[in-house]
C-alpha cells in the first residue's frame, strides 16, 4: 500500500526478530505521512549481509506529541523515517 | 613460551601501542575489526581511512551551509529540498547518506534531531557526532521530553513554539537551519558561518551571538 502527503497512518504493532529500524516507541501509534522520501534498500536484510533488494518506499511520519508521550503538549510533534510495509492506513 | 626471544626475561605479552589501559568497549571494537578482517569483510586500512575522512570533517562544512541560505533565500529553499545537492552546489561533500535535508527554524517552529536506535546524525557536515548525542539519556528523553532536554542546553523556549523533534531512523540526514540572529545583518557570509555551532545544526542551541 503507497501513501502520500497527508495520509492516515498507525505503525504496525509487530514483534520483529533482528535488526529493524522502526522504533519501538512509535509501534502502534498513529500518525500522518509528513513526506514521501523515495525508495530505500531494506535495513533488515541488509544488515544481514545482503544487497537490501527489493527497495521500500520511505516516509517522514509526523506524530502528535500527545499520542506518543502523554507528557507531552499537543504542540510538539515527533518525526520519523519509517519504511513502507511498517505503516497501515487509518481511515 | 620458550621458542621465541625477548630482549630481557618474563613471559607475558606487550600491550599494543595505544591499548594500555583500553576500556572494554574500545577492545571489544577492535576484536570486532579484527574479525571482520581475518573473515576478509573489511581491511584495516579501510577502517583507519573511514577514520581519516571522519577527522577531517568538523562543523565548519554545515555552518558555511547554514550562512548561505540564510542571505540567499532562493538556496535556502533548495537545502530544504535536499541538502545533499546544496551541499554540493557550496562545494561541500555530503558524505555517503543518500539524502539529507535541512530543517528550518523560525519563530514559530524549533526543530532538534536525535537517532533514538543508535547515532545517524550527518557526519559530513557536522563531523564526529558529540558524545552526548549518542548517550542513551539523549536518545530517550529527546523524544519523550524535548523541552526538558532543551531547557538543559541552556534553551527556554516559549510555551507558543512548537517543537518538532526528528528521529532520524533510516537512511536520511537532518541538519538544522537555525534562525539568524538580530544584529547580524552588518556580518557578511564568512562571519555568520563563524557563529553556526555544532549544536545549532542539531537543534539544541541557538547560534553563538558572541562574535
Amino acid at each position: 500500500m503507497t501513501f502520500a502527503a497527508g495520509d492516515g497512518v498507525r505503525v504496525a504493532e509487530r514483534p520483529h526478530t533482528g535488526h529493524h529500524r522502526t522504533p519501538g516507541y512509535l509501534k502502534g501509534k498513529a500518525g500522518r505521512i509528513a513526506r514521501v522520501h523515495g525508495t530505500f534498500t531494506n535495513p533488515e536484510t541488509r544488515a544481514y549481509g545482503e544487497d537490501g533488494n527489493p527497495r521500500l518506499r520511505l516516509y517522514l511520519v509526523e506524530f502528535d506529541g500527545s499520542d506518543v508521550w502523554p507528557a507531552s503538549t499537543r504542540s510538539d510533534h515527533v518525526y520519523a523515517d519509517l519504511f513502507e510495509h511498517w505503516l497501515e492506513p487509518v481511515s | 613460551m620458550s621458542d621465541h626471544h625477548h630482549d630481557h626475561d618474563h613471559d607475558h605479552p606487550h600491550d599494543p601501542v595505544g591499548r594500555a589501559g583500553e576500556p572494554a568497549a574500545a577492545a571489544r571494537v577492535r576484536a570486532l575489526e579484527d574479525l571482520l578482517v581475518e573473515k576478509g569483510v573489511l581491511t584495516h586500512e579501510e577502517v583507519r581511512a573511514r577514520i581519516d575522512w571522519l577527522v577531517s570533517r568538523t562543523p565548519a562544512h554545515g555552518a558555511r551551509l547554514v550562512a548561505r541560505a540564510w542571505i540567499d533565500p532562493a538556496f535556502k529553499e533548495r537545502a530544504l529540498d535536499d541538502a545533499r545537492m546544496a551541499a554540493l552546489e557550496l562545494g561541500l561533500d555530503p558524505g555517503e547518506a543518500p539524502q539529507v535535508i535541512a530543517l528550518e527554524n523560525t519563530p514559530d517552529v524549533h526543530h532538534m534531531v536525535v537517532c533514538t536506535l543508535c547515532s545517524c546524525y550527518p557526519k559530513a557536515l557536522l563531523g564526529p557526532p558529540p558524545d552526548w548525542y549518542k548517550s542513551l539519556p539523549y536518545r530517550s528523553r529527546a523524544v519523550s521530553d524535548p523541552r526538558g532536554v532543551l531547557e538543559e542546553f541552556g534553551l527556554e523556549l516559549d510555551d507558543d513554539v512548537e517543537v518538532r523533534v526528528v528521529d532520524s531512523t533510516a537512511d536520511i540526514r537532518y541538519i538544522v537551519i537555525p534562525e539568524r540572529p538580530a544584529g547580524t545583518d552588518e556580518l557578511d557570509e564568512g562571519e555568520l558561518a563563524a557563529i553556526v555551532t555544532r549544536d545549532s545544526m542539531i537543534g539544541v542551541a541557538q547560534p553563538s551571538t558572541v562574535h
